[in-house]
């Protein structure tokens, strides 16, 4: 399968994470799966007119394209004119470079939060008036339209992340390649179209912090050791992802490194209308609370286990190193033989 | 004349368009167009400023760290906060290991697979350069890609992740390292150093740290049967890329990695001309006379705005015009070092200027000289004590934060009003290097550097003026942010 990736209005993060794929050969991988890098712009040797000639031809349909991925935002502006980033070398926005490729490719990707949604690249003032590929923020719509489907009648696929896990962005190209044993479908994608092995997870799940949050024994400052829901702002409870089972760089995780989740899966994180590291309370109460438990509940189970809260877990839960170690369980001793 | 415009630009981060003129063979005057604008100073503006903590990584996917940790020095300023000493170390290894991959990653993904292009394919050292370098294809690309996601485990285990921490932070670092896991970095980072010795470097690192002259250098170069800087090294000479892409010859550096209160930075801040002179932040200004950018005269970045206009006459770039006292410099390892005062750099400065070789070496160098601090910053940690210091930031308040990306001098200027963001200017390492033309219509560094490249006849992306542009290691998406 052909693939060809593309970069608008992102930070390019999303191919330098893919660099970091625990794989031995990252190309190998691919082209074992039968893909074929058409182009690339941190990668291929092509540059200039050598590089125009690929995009030619596939925009002709010379060349099959069959996997368009996109990185970065697509900047509108300024005024509808996508001058806000110009194809270099062709004199025309890129916005209409990839109108045109979409329509030619089996498969289209939109690699990273800004791609799919618009992103961090859309915040504040969005100045560019970026989107995403097939979605505004939350709304359906974005560059292509609502009702758009590539010639494999999918939608785009929207790998969202800031930025990606370098697995989420392989397990999907391989799984598009390996139409045999897995039939990547319309049913493998979530309500925002994401890929759903590793949307239909949360980032809660196997976070180092869960002891901390059993018991509501939260940080209250960058460095401590306690749940970052309280205070710190973190989403894990919420976000759609399985960042805390499929680790970052080895053993890495933003809750790992200590930071809130800021939960970048999601349409719209950029702008949570709040400040990102500390979490919005409704008299004294953390808004945001998991999405599918009853807030009674919550809170009622929170003031229960507060309560019953060891000392190692609430002396520990403010400090950066455990100063209370899990105690030894007293036995009798060895059973004698007779 | 004729006039080429080259682009799509690959292997440089980001966007970018080269207009050339030539004339006789060679490049006679050179434009260089940053061709994408995201706004991420207006996108700042209103923000809590501890915000900016998330935004601003978010300006590049390959200096991410260096943003980050521009903004919390930064914000520490406008705290009036010195960080813990962990927190000052952890900091200072997590900038450590996106340099040190950046570099690897300039030099084997983004610059040498030229050589590996059919153009080359008469040359003594083509098969060499192919079966290493090839793109997607060569054997050191395809060892080198596992060894740098093995280095930047580092990051998993001080920063959470890579690109795009918040870990840093004003008064150090969210993550406080645990004792056992001091073990685990130390391992990670022989490993590594073990990796560069045998593949690109073929010797010890401290070897070639102490290269001290370009006979020096010669004579190491003699003894070598392996390693790709070797390979480098005979590739340079033959096709005499000494004599391509000379800039200014003044060289920026903010200095990096700060030491122990009251020491300094390991590499010290400063600008080489010839001589050292102090770096006087004062005298940085940034002119937007060629970019499609409201006002133009060049002012100084806490006073400066950024505000597009795209249909401005005259102007053919989104990228300011960064000048210090008046003057166009370059920015880069081969800066740091000079700076710094490594002897072999200073030679070749003196004899021959900035060139695409010495940028080259100079990054090569600064590997060597950068690994076995961090093994020796590693030891300095002490888990126990604290990583990060709590502050709080006044209503109204000013910092900056001055650091050193991979690619050169990063600054930011931060602005607190009313307990917002009122401005937060950043000029980073390539709006220096790739700055279009002032008021005065002085070119930028890069832009002097490809007057004269030659050109030759059926050339449409002619390949001096790829070596010299990927010498500079450019990251457009920082560029204009």
């Amino acid at each position: 399968m052909n693939l060809l990736w593309l970069q608008s209005g992102g930070c390019g993060g999303c191919s330098m994470s893919l660099l970091c794929a625990d794989t031995r050969d990252l190309f190998a991988t691919l082209s074992d799966a039968g893909i074929n890098i058409l182009w690339h712009p941190a990668l291929s040797e092509a540059s200039g007119v050598e590089a125009l000639e690929v995009l030619h031809a596939c925009d002709e349909g010379k060349l099959p394209l069959d996997i368009l991925c996109i990185e970065g935002a697509l900047l509108r502006g300024p005024n509808g004119s996508g001058r806000f980033h110009m194809l270099a070398g062709t004199a025309q926005p890129m916005i209409a470079w990839v109108s045109r490729l979409a329509g030619r490719a089996s498969f289209v990707l939109a690699i990273g939060s800004c791609a799919a949604w618009g992103g961090v690249t859309s915040a504040g003032v969005n100045p560019t008036d970026a989107c995403g590929l097939q979605y505004d923020g939350a709304a359906l719509g974005g560059l292509l339209g609502s009702s758009w489907c590539s010639a494999s009648g999918l939608p785009v696929i929207n790998v969202a992340g800031c930025p990606i896990h370098p697995g989420w962005v392989l397990d999907t190209l391989v799984a598009l390649a390996h139409a045999e044993i897995n039939d990547f479908g319309a049913a493998d994608l979530d309500g925002l179209g994401r890929p759903r092995f590793y949307a239909d997870q949360l980032v809660h799940t196997g976070c180092l912090r869960n002891e901390f949050y059993e018991f509501k024994a939260s940080a209250e400052k960058a460095s401590d050791l306690g749940c970052l829901m309280e205070n710190m702002g973190c989403k894990g409870t919420q976000a759609h992802a399985d960042c805390n089972t499929r680790l970052w760089n080895g053993s890495g995780s933003c809750l790992r490194g200590g930071y809130a989740c800021i939960n970048c899966t999601e349409p719209g994180f950029e702008e949570p209308g709040h400040p990102f590291a500390n979490t919005p309370k409704v008299a004294g109460i953390p808004i945001g609370l998991p999405t599918d438990m009853p807030k009674a509940w919550f809170v009622a189970l929170a003031a229960l286990s507060k309560s019953a809260t060891p000392r190692r877990v609430r002396e520990n839960a403010t400090a950066d190193h455990q100063r209370v170690t899990p105690a030894i369980r007293k036995s009798a001793g060895k059973p004698k033989l007779k | 004349m004729t006039r080429l415009i080259v682009g799509p630009f690959n292997r440089v981060e980001g966007d970018l368009e080269v207009t050339l003129d030539i004339a006789a063979g060679a490049v006679t005057a050179a434009f260089v167009n940053a061709s994408l604008y995201r706004g991420f100073e207006q996108i700042l503006q209103g923000k809590t400023p501890l915000d900016a903590l998330v935004f601003v990584p978010r300006i590049c996917g390959i200096c991410s760290v260096a943003q980050s940790s521009a903004a919390a020095q930064a914000l520490a300023d406008a705290m009036g906060l010195v960080p813990a000493n962990n927190g000052r170390i952890a900091a200072n290894l997590v900038l450590a290991c996106e340099n040190l991959a950046d570099h690897l990653t300039h030099f084997y993904l983004f610059f040498m697979p030229d050589f590996a292009r059919a153009a080359y394919r008469d040359r003594a050292w083509y098969s060499a350069a192919e079966e290493r370098f090839k793109a997607l294809n060569g054997s050191g690309i395809k060892a080198m890609l596992p060894a740098r996601a093995d280095f930047l485990h580092l990051m998993g285990l001080l920063a959470g992740k890579w690109p795009h921490t918040l870990a840093l932070q004003p008064g150090g670092s969210s993550r406080a390292l645990q004792a056992a896991e001091k073990i685990r970095l130390l391992m990670l980072l022989r490993e590594f150093r073990s990796w560069l010795e045998k593949n690109l470097f073929g010797d010890l690192l401290e070897n070639v740290a102490g290269l001290a002259s370009r006979q020096a250098l010669e004579d190491w170069r003699a003894t070598q049967r392996a390693g790709d800087f070797r390979l480098f090294l005979e590739i340079a000479e033959d096709l005499q890329l000494e004599q391509l892409g000379r800039a200014t010859d003044v060289f920026l550096s903010y200095g990096n990695f700060p030491q122990a209160e009251g020491v300094g930075r390991l590499f010290p801040a400063g600008v080489w001309d010839g001589k050292l002179h102090a770096l006087d932040e004062l005298a940085i200004v940034e002119d937007a006379t060629c970019a499609w950018l409201n006002g133009g005269a060049a002012l100084h970045p806490t006073q400066g705005l950024t505000l597009p206009l795209s249909d401005k006459a005259g102007a053919y770039s989104w990228c300011k015009a960064p000048r210090l006292a008046g003057r166009v410099v370059e920015t880069g390892a081969l800066a740091r070092q000079l700076v710094a005062g490594q002897p072999l750099l200073r030679m070749l400065a003196a004899e021959q200027g900035g060139n695409v070789y010495a940028r080259i070496v100079a990054r090569m160098i600064e590997i060597t000289r950068v690994l076995p601090e961090m093994e020796r910053w590693l030891r300095e940690l002490k888990p126990g004590a604290p990583f990060c210091f709590p502050g709080s930031l006044p209503e109204e308040a000013e910092g900056r934060g001055l650091v050193e990306a991979a690619r050169g001098s990063l600054g930011h200027w931060l602005q607190i009003r009313h307990g917002r963001i009122q401005n937060y200017q950043i000029i980073a390492p390539t709006t220096w290097n790739f700055s279009p033309r002032d008021a005065a219509g002085t070119p930028g560094a890069l832009e002097q550097a490809l007057v004269g490249a030659p050109v030759g006849d059926k050339e449409a992306t002619p390949l001096a003026v790829q070596h010299i542009v990927r010498s500079f290691d450019p990251c457009m998406v920082c560029t204009v942010h």
